[in-house]
């Protein structure tokens, strides 16, 4: 079971409550999509990913983000259950999609490095290892169901 | 692991020009990151009395590191070769899993994203860390 901190939980919820996942979304998949190639596996049917001018400016890429940010967004509203909360999802990422969970990582790096960007000093030491706690908690309950 | 097209090291040496201004700054954060997030990357430093991610060793070891990966950039077209006795110092006496090479890159790249918002674009990120995957692959080059 996930113990959270008091602190723990303060900085995830005052982090995604400064972030607007329809600026910050889109920005995290294109940059996976452009410093990660290979993911490009999985947008075929997404149109033009040709190059990174092409990736940032596809809507359908821009739409995808934010769906995912609103996907983390779950996890956050329900720390204590995200296993629970990712069961579904993590069936589908495995049975539907076929996704390598090695990926989750790879976008929670772009995530991470985005929200860096964003809160500039205010993402500490201690703030950047909350953080990856709790995407390494995502990422766990995302894979949970592969087999 | 893919080699630095001619792109990458424009973008790398473009880049860096700007950053080295701040490799102390950036050296000092990143170790001081990696200590702090990722805990067992410690075990290294067992023989400072201070190991807290504030600490003054910790600060000057980051300056130590970065001035050497902003030196790299002048070695650019051959790495293996003007890493090399970085290498056999990091094989021979530190003998740090090269693992490790990787956590310290990413905390690097935070840094490096936290002082340049909005230069540390996608592009230059893929750049940038093809660079320092190459480094950290120059620097295991002796181990075995």
């Amino acid at each position: 079971m996930v113990v959270w901190t008091e602190s723990e939980l303060s900085i995830i919820n005052s982090i995604f409550s400064s972030l607007d996942y329809e600026d910050i979304g889109p920005k995290a998949l294109c940059r996976c999509l452009i410093v990660y190639p290979w993911t490009q596996r999985y947008f075929g049917g997404f149109g033009n990913l040709y190059n990174a001018a092409a990736i940032k400016s596809n809507p359908n890429i821009a739409a995808h983000g934010i769906k995912i940010l609103h996907g983390l967004d779950r996890a956050v509203k329900n720390m204590d259950g995200i296993k629970e909360t990712y069961a579904e999802l993590s069936t589908l990422h495995s049975e539907k999609l076929h996704v390598d969970p090695d990926n989750f990582t790879l976008l929670g790096n772009c995530l991470t490095i985005e929200i860096a960007a964003k809160l500039g000093d205010g993402f500490t030491a201690e703030t950047q290892g909350t953080f990856q706690k709790f995407m390494a908690v995502v990422v766990n309950a995302l894979g949970k169901q592969y087999h | 692991m893919t080699s630095l097209t001619p792109r990458d090291k424009d973008t790398i040496k473009a880049f860096m020009a700007k950053a080295s201004v701040y490799a102390e700054e950036i050296g000092k954060d990143a170790l001081c990151r990696m200590i702090a997030v990722y805990p067992q990357t410690k075990t290294y430093f067992s023989h400072w009395k201070d190991v807290s991610p504030t600490s003054g060793h910790v600060k000057k070891h980051g300056i130590t590191i970065m001035n050497a990966v902003a030196d790299a950039v002048s070695k650019l077209d051959d790495l293996k070769g003007g890493l090399l006795s970085l290498s056999e110092l990091h094989a021979f006496t530190l003998r740090v899993d090269p693992a490790n090479f990787k956590i310290l890159s990413h905390n690097i790249l935070v840094v490096m994203a936290i002082l340049f918002p909005e230069e540390f674009t996608p592009e230059v990120h893929v750049s940038m860390d093809k660079f320092l995957a190459a480094v950290a692959l120059s620097l295991a080059e002796k181990y075995r």
